[in-house]
């Protein structure tokens, strides 16, 4: 890598020369400004930035950055992003996928890349529909989901990506919603996480999916339906900050009044981001039973793939010493023939 | 045992050593008896002593088939000779048979007159049912048989047993040593030495595995073995197969998937890069990524995909970022990885994809040996979208071809397919070992110069430039979408279409001009060309120079760059006045020659599992030359022959 003192980087300085094509209104807009603002913020360098991507609308991703950028085949940007972090690992790797391309078509390459923990930067932009290919239903759509292709509705059961991820045995587990401000809070801690982190982005398709999130965003509906997930900190949700999630004795989660009732803060659950099994049940919290929480579900610390796979290097070098051709080839059951032919002489163990 | 013992008392007490200029041999056995062990000992043991070898493994797709039957018996056939040879051998001479299954499935391919050696001990009436022997049939009470054959009965069980009474192993671990015991007697019959089986099993039990009284059985199993054939007065003689005249140098015995290994990692140190492999295990190509696994002190560095796909998709995003990446497949896996194949092609990614050949489709025969993934390597991804194929010709060319795989791939940014098959990547073959110093370095430059970098810009070789992540000033955008020449903006403008797919077409005449000349085996002209590509070399070469040597005008040209074809390929085909084309598929070649030459080519065409044998070929090439052969298009060898 280049040492060369680090010049003052903008978000403008992210943004490619490409003419952004995505549908007015779309919400990887609004991702996408974040994404160069939290570069820029995190004095990430151009040249040491890759953006893989697989198919789809949010796949688009990598031509809008002034990055490396790899847009892939469908639902293979996983693997490809991993090729790219075992050959440098020094390079930060952000991967760009949605519903349809992480979840259907590439659910398991992604869950492979979750597991083996490669240090990558993957957003999952989940518009709950097949945008590209105008509009069909996709794993995260709701069952009786009305589109092209399930007019009677769609008898699907949805994955949930963050209990996906979880039990993939992801070491980063985030959502945000693609308008929120926090997002680039979320898409901060992700970038700084060591391994795989995985950020759901709750996103709008404005032209086949349209206010899918609306509970989650209209300003007189969001702090009811969600809940911001913060560290130590008690779930209090709520326009008036007047309502909780409490776990019950037989280990539910439930939605309790703060206040006169008798339930104090102390009662509520408190966030652990450390805590595999509560991450879960806080990813299991599905609107309009809960309110869904947004922020850090979960985060701990654990070894890249590429940096074990160094090690291993490493440390066959060390024990081994370093790889020698001619050893290579001679190593085995040699044997020499003298002078050719009949008379040559027995041939010799080595 | 009356007639073989009156055999034996027939012979002289002298044993006299009967010269063979070389001698085909099968180890035949249940798969849990150790036959491919003791297969790979008698072939060690003849390279050292200075023979030319050439081997054929045959196991089954199982691990372990219901022990006893014909499904579950596993093979191993060695030819070694005193001359050059290039093929492990049509007939067999002798065969050694564990068990009935074993006796069922290979007396076939024995020679008439051969030595057919069985264990006694294991025809019993169970396991004669297992095998699927008739009731009240033993074949060893069969007088055609011994008629046929010189069928010696060995009660290997027992004596195996008795050898090791004292060793203080169980009965079970004794048993497990009658691979070696049965190897020590054919030692003796070949008159071979037994001290490079010694030195491997101290080696192989004794240290690595921490077990020596388990070598010492094994030896003394050898030992006792051996020991019988100078005493038992069985035999009336024994074989020598000298020495054979081999150009001076150091030699090894090395299978095709080992060959391979070390040719990529070989590769890797040349350009000055690190070779990384990924791969899914699947048959027969999982050994080239355990050779490679056991290789990381060379910076190797090898990634187990979760399936086909990542395994291709994460050497481009290798290749991407500047390393070598490679990947390893079998045809159903090859078929998994069209898509990706298709990426790089359109991203100009260098690339090597081993792909070791296996009968199909589909599943098909996963342990057998087939040439027919060269139409799906050639064609099968969508869009025209060519990319260079090679096909090593013997278990130790896959070495060199290795090597050539990622030259092209990088000088020409090129995804390259080598189309090896589960003949030589099983199979081996003594190899000159080659000095590191005389390999050629792999130049490889990587541009940094922000201002005349174009994503598509092309060299005079039309590749172009391989821009790599963390070179500052270059940042760039590949991917799926066709891009603009030049600039590798997407575009979809129609000329623009029409230029870049000129030119990935254009880039494998690039690589076609690069090729040296065919020069025709044998004649330069005359009646008949034999073309083959990969893994039939040996069968082809040997049965074109015995038809010479009988005087006919045959000549053969062998294809190892399949995709492009040498430019004189067209050429040299009108030289002669018929072409024969041998596969083991059922024409492919054929099709891709007469498609692009307009000539006239017929084709011998085999599915059965295994190589050609020369007798097949020299049938196929007596039958075009008599004109017996016809109109038919292709033939099909049936029972060893090509009949009209």
């Amino acid at each position: 890598m280049p040492d060369t003192p680090l010049p003052t980087v903008t978000a403008k300085d992210f943004a490619s020369d490409q003419d952004v094509r995505w549908c007015p209104g779309c919400g990887d807009y609004a991702i996408l400004n974040q994404v160069r603002k939290v570069a820029a913020k995190l004095k990430q360098r151009r040249e040491n930035t890759v953006f893989v991507s697989g198919i789809g609308c949010s796949s688009r991703f990598p031509y809008y950055m002034n990055t490396y950028g790899f847009h892939t085949i469908h639902g293979r940007a996983p693997a490809v992003a991993t090729g790219v972090k075992i050959a440098n690992p020094k390079l930060d790797v952000w991967m760009v996928t949605g519903d349809g391309d992480g979840l259907s078509i590439g659910g398991n390459h992604l869950m492979h890349a979750l597991r083996r923990n490669v240090n990558l930067n993957i957003m999952l932009f989940n518009n709950r529909i097949y945008g590209l290919t105008k509009g069909q239903y996709s794993p995260t759509s709701e069952e009786g989901k009305k589109t092209k292709s399930s007019p009677m509705g769609s008898i699907d059961m949805p994955i949930s990506p963050l209990s996906f991820a979880l039990a993939a045995e992801a070491s980063f587990v985030a959502r945000c919603v693609d308008v929120d401000r926090n997002l680039p809070d979320v898409l901060e801690a992700a970038a700084k996480h060591k391994g795989a982190s995985f950020v759901e982005i709750y996103q709008d398709c404005n032209i086949f999916n349209h206010k899918a999130y609306e509970y989650a965003t209209d300003k007189t509906t969001k702090s009811e339906n969600t809940v911001w997930l913060e560290h130590g900190k008690p779930l209090i949700f709520g326009n008036d900050n007047d309502k909780g999630i409490r776990m019950t004795g037989d280990g539910k989660l439930e939605v309790v009044d703060l206040g006169d009732k008798g339930v104090a803060e102390d009662d509520l659950l408190f966030h652990d981001v450390h805590d595999a099994s509560q991450a879960f049940l806080l990813s299991r919290m599905k609107y309009p039973e809960f309110p869904e929480p947004m922020g850090v579900f979960y985060s701990i610390e654990d070894d890249c793939y590429e940096e074990l796979l160094e090690k291993q290097v490493a440390l066959a070098i060390e024990t081994r010493g370093a790889g020698d051709l001619d050893k290579l080839f001679n190593a085995g059951d040699v044997y020499e023939v003298v002078g050719g032919g009949q008379d040559s002489t027995h041939g010799l163990h080595e | 045992m009356t007639r073989t013992q009156s055999k034996a008392s027939e012979s002289n007490q002298a044993k006299p050593n009967r010269a063979l200029p070389a001698a085909v041999i099968r180890f035949a056995g249940d798969s849990g008896d150790g036959m491919q062990l003791a297969g790979s000992q008698f072939t060690d043991t003849s390279a050292i002593f200075g023979n030319d070898i050439a081997t054929l493994p045959d196991f089954p797709a199982e691990i372990r088939a219901p022990a006893g039957t014909v499904a579950g018996v596993s093979g191993f056939q060695i030819n070694f000779a005193s001359t050059e040879i290039h093929t492990p051998g049509d007939a067999v001479n002798a065969l050694i048979a564990m068990n009935p299954a074993a006796l069922k499935a290979h007396i076939a391919d024995v020679e008439s007159g051969g030595i057919v050696i069985v264990n006694e001990d294991e025809f019993t009436k169970v396991n004669l049912r297992k095998a699927g022997y008739e009731d009240s049939y033993n074949p060893l009470e069969d007088e055609a048989l011994d008629e046929k054959y010189k069928l010696f009965k060995v009660p290997m069980t027992r004596l195996n047993k008795e050898s090791l009474a004292e060793s203080g192993m169980g009965a079970k671990d004794i048993n497990r040593c009658k691979n070696m015991y049965a190897l020590g007697l054919i030692y003796w019959l070949y008159d071979r030495p037994i001290d490079t089986t010694v030195k491997h099993l101290n080696n192989y039990f004794g240290v690595k595995k921490k077990k020596p009284e388990v070598a010492e059985a094994n030896i003394n199993a050898l030992k006792a073995g051996y020991f019988f054939g100078e005493t038992a007065e069985l035999f009336p003689a024994r074989f020598h197969v000298d020495k054979a005249s081999i150009a001076p140098g150091k030699y090894r015995k090395i299978t095709g998937n080992e060959a391979m290994a070390m040719g990529l990692v070989a590769a890797s140190q040349l350009a000055q890069k690190t070779a990384i492999y990924c791969s899914y295990p699947i048959t027969p190509a999982s050994d080239v990524l355990h050779n490679l696994a056991a290789m990381k002190n060379f910076g190797v560095k090898t990634f187990q995909a979760e399936d086909e796909i990542a395994a291709v998709c994460a050497a481009i995003g290798v290749s991407f970022a500047g390393q070598l990446g490679m990947t390893g497949t079998s045809g159903p896996g090859l078929a998994l990885k069209s898509e990706a194949l298709g990426l790089a092609v359109i991203t100009e990614l260098p690339l090597v994809v081993v792909n070791v050949q296996r009968g199909g489709p589909s599943t098909g025969l996963p342990t057998k040996t087939e040439q027919s993934d060269l139409l799906q390597a050639m064609y099968g991804r969508n869009g025209d979208c060519p990319l260079v194929l090679l096909a090593p010709n013997s278990p130790g060319d896959c070495f060199d071809t290795a090597i050539e795989a990622v030259r092209i791939a990088t000088r020409y940014m090129v995804p390259v397919i080598i189309l090896s098959d589960g003949y030589i990547a099983n199979g081996s073959e003594p190899w000159s070992i080659p000095k590191a110093a005389d390999l050629d370095p792999i130049p490889i430059s990587h541009p940094s110069d922000p201002e005349r970098y174009q994503v598509y810009g092309r060299d005079d070789r039309l590749a172009r430039p391989w821009a790599i992540p963390g070179t500052p000033g270059l940042e760039h955008r590949i991917g799926g979408l066709e891009k603009e020449d030049g600039s590798g903006n997407v575009s979809y403008d129609p000329d623009n279409h029409q230029r870049m797919t000129d030119l990935r077409h254009e880039k494998m005449d690039a690589v076609a001009r690069s090729l040296p000349p065919l020069e025709p085996h044998g004649d330069a002209t005359g009646d008949l060309l034999v073309i083959g590509w990969g893994g039939t070399y040996g069968s082809i070469t040997t049965a074109v120079n015995r038809a010479r040597e009988q005087g006919k005008s045959v000549s053969s040209i062998h294809l190892r760059h399949v995709n492009p074809m040498p430019t004189n390929l067209g050429d040299v085909c009108k030289r002669f006045k018929k072409i024969l084309i041998p596969e083991l598929n059922m024409g492919q070649l054929r099709l891709l020659i007469r498609g692009k030459y307009l000539v006239d080519a017929r084709g011998l065409n085999k599915v059965q599992g295994k190589p050609f044998l020369i007798e097949e070929l020299g049938d196929a090439i007596d039958l075009m030359l008599s004109g017996e052969w016809g109109d038919a298009e292709f033939r099909v060898p049936r029972d060893h022959h090509v009949t009209v």
